[in-house]
């Protein structure tokens, strides 16, 4: 039999109603893949193969009859350790949530339950989702399954959803969910050669994922393909009363109209993102990608965002002073870790000091700082009407064109240990995609190359609110363009 | 924007969090640098620009004011480091 885990979630799904395999072979497949992969990967900070199995055999019954099969039914997904399982550990990647077993499950991976998929166990990722490079995890970093050519230095993954972009580049689940703050989705998946998409802050619930910085934390998958995109986030979106943030708005089928091409389609090339920091081929897989788009029938137009230089620094105030304040609940009384100290303030100082990772305490140091009496204005209210600002770029640019073409990141996939000595430097990785979520558009990262070290490199679409569609539909023409980028075969097992 | 080592101090006091003297020490020239580099939104004219407080322009739902939930104090301390009765035990607060 050929080897499962190399189908796309689409092709498994065809394989499933077809019968050529059940779901219980194609998610042993996998879990066999984890086994003898995950040592040397890091994705799986906790594989469930007995619950997967369980999840599959029930699969299996269900698409048995026709009828009552869901539409991701028997496929196996890994999920990122941001969302809450129920009865299943959930930690953050923090010291801090310890042994956590939410009682409650997540509405996104509900939602994925619902429509018959299947849970492989749960990904690694930066501590409470803040990095750039998954090596902040309390589980210790991700290793990317890609390496330069002739090299073995272990390449970073991205971050923060690094356990999410490497198991699906590794084929170790058919696709993952991950989440995307500044960029947490597709920054890893432009890193590993994958397909990752952050939709319109409230196309997703929130209710049940480990908050980070509510007013930018969304969503979305990292898959094989456009296609494979297209798929997940239809079962993954949806208006959710929990979630009052979460939009009353139809969610589209993104499949049906992935082949309709670009014919007409206005596609803007910001002029400001030609920054310094881009390297020469990120800048040459640009043009790349305006001349596939061109020929492909869509027209290119300059725009202006003037406010984009502006997006990180008023980031960098945003998220902090937003993580500072959710992630004071964990104070060591109601869950998670406690160290015992004099008196109760102790306790709460000591138990956050053994908690919390140095990336965390940085971030909620600045946030403290940031919202302490007297700075409120000079910070955090400038910072959000920058944002204003940065919104209102994007709201005259869509008089005239439909989409945005840029870069993912400036550069590839970097070593590990290149950028953690200088926090700013890790910060310009989200420089193309920080502005998507302070504006609150959907945005996807497609592969799109290689670079001269034989690592990938991904194009970033953003769309226009609720227009993920239409984001979905020129993604998928750029993959037409592009092919797929395939990780070498298996070294790290 | 320089952070000295006492406003660091008072900072991680405020957050809750206890800092050794080498962090103290390390988070003065980290948290400095971070300040220093987001000074540059002092050039962005902000007169007569709202701030954002959503991205999305809609109006919060309502429902209706009622119990739909509850009931359920066991799995609410189930992950407690300590707990007796349904009540989450913390050291004394009071003298």
């Amino acid at each position: 039999m050929t080897d499962l885990t190399k189908l796309t979630l689409a092709e498994a799904r065809d394989g499933l109603k077809s019968k050529d395999f059940t779901s219980v072979e194609l998610t042993q497949a996998h879990i066999e893949a984890i086994e003898a992969g995950n040592a040397g990967l890091n994705v799986y900070v906790l594989p469930t193969p007995e619950f997967a199995l369980e999840q599959a055999r029930a699969s299996d019954k269900r698409l048995a009859k026709k009828s009552k099969a869901g539409d991701l039914e028997g496929l196996p997904l890994g999920i990122k350790d941001l969302f809450c399982t129920q009865g299943i550990r959930t930690t953050a990647c923090s010291n801090i949530l310890d042994d956590f077993k939410p009682a409650y499950e997540s509405t996104v991976t509900q939602n994925l339950w619902t429509a018959g998929a299947v849970m492989l166990g749960k990904l690694n990722n930066d501590e409470f989702a803040m990095g750039s490079s998954n090596e902040t995890s309390a589980f210790g970093p991700v290793v990317n399954p890609w390496r330069r050519e002739g090299k073995t230095d272990k390449l970073v993954p991205g971050g923060s959803s690094g356990g999410s972009s490497a198991a699906v580049a590794a084929d170790l689940c058919l696709a993952a969910t991950a989440t995307d703050t500044g960029g947490s989705i597709r920054q890893p998946a432009a890193l590993t050669g994958t397909v990752g998409i952050k939709p319109t802050y409230g196309r997703c619930s929130r209710w049940g994922i480990v908050a980070f910085a509510s007013s930018l934390d969304q969503a979305g998958p990292i898959t094989k393909t456009v296609r494979d995109a297209a798929l997940m986030l239809k079962v993954m979106a949806g208006h959710d009363p929990k979630d009052s943030t979460s939009v009353d708005a139809e969610v589209p089928d993104y499949e049906a109209n992935l082949e309709d091409g670009v014919k007409g389609l206005r596609v803007g090339v910001p002029k400001e993102y030609r920054i310094d920091g881009m390297s020469q081929e990120a800048a040459k897989l640009w043009d790349q990608g305006i001349a596939w788009l061109k020929d492909a029938g869509a027209t290119i137009h300059e725009i202006s965002l003037p406010h984009t230089k502006y997006a990180l620094p008023a980031y960098y105030i945003i998220a902090p002073a937003e993580a500072s304040s959710n992630l004071a609940r964990y104070d060591g009384v109601r869950y998670g870790l406690r160290k015992p100290g004099k008196d109760l303030i102790d306790t709460y100082e000591e138990t956050r000091a053994a908690g919390f990772g140095a990336e965390v305490k940085r971030r909620v140091l600045i946030g403290t700082y940031v919202l302490s009496a007297g700075y409120y204005d000079a910070y955090y209210l400038k910072a959000q009407k920058v944002r204003t600002l940065i919104k209102g770029d994007f709201d005259k640019a869509w008089d005239k064109v439909d989409v945005v073409l840029t870069p993912t990141t400036p550069s590839p996939a970097f070593a590990f240990g290149e950028k953690t000595g200088d926090p700013l430097q890790m910060y310009l990785e989200d420089i193309f995609t920080v502005t998507v979520n302070m504006a609150g558009l959907p945005g996807i990262s497609v592969p799109a190359g290689l670079s001269s070290e034989g690592t990938p490199l991904g194009l970033q679409l953003i769309g226009k609110p609720f227009d993920e569609a239409t984001l979905l539909r020129a993604a998928q023409s750029i993959e037409d363009a592009a092919g797929r980028f395939h990780a070498p075969d298996r070294w790290w097992i | 924007m320089h952070v000295d080592e006492a406003t660091v101090r008072r900072i991680a006091r405020l957050a809750r969090i206890k800092i050794t003297d080498a962090e103290a020490q390390g988070l003065e020239g980290e948290l400095s640098s971070i300040l220093d580099w987001v000074e540059q939104l002092k050039e962005v004219d902000t007169d007569n620009v709202e701030p954002m407080t959503r991205v999305v322009p809609i109006s919060l739902k309502q429902r209706e004011d009622v119990v739909n939930d509850g009931e359920k104090a066991a799995a609410i301390v189930a992950n407690a480091p300590m707990s007796e009765d349904n009540f989450f035990v913390v050291p004394k607060v009071v003298e």
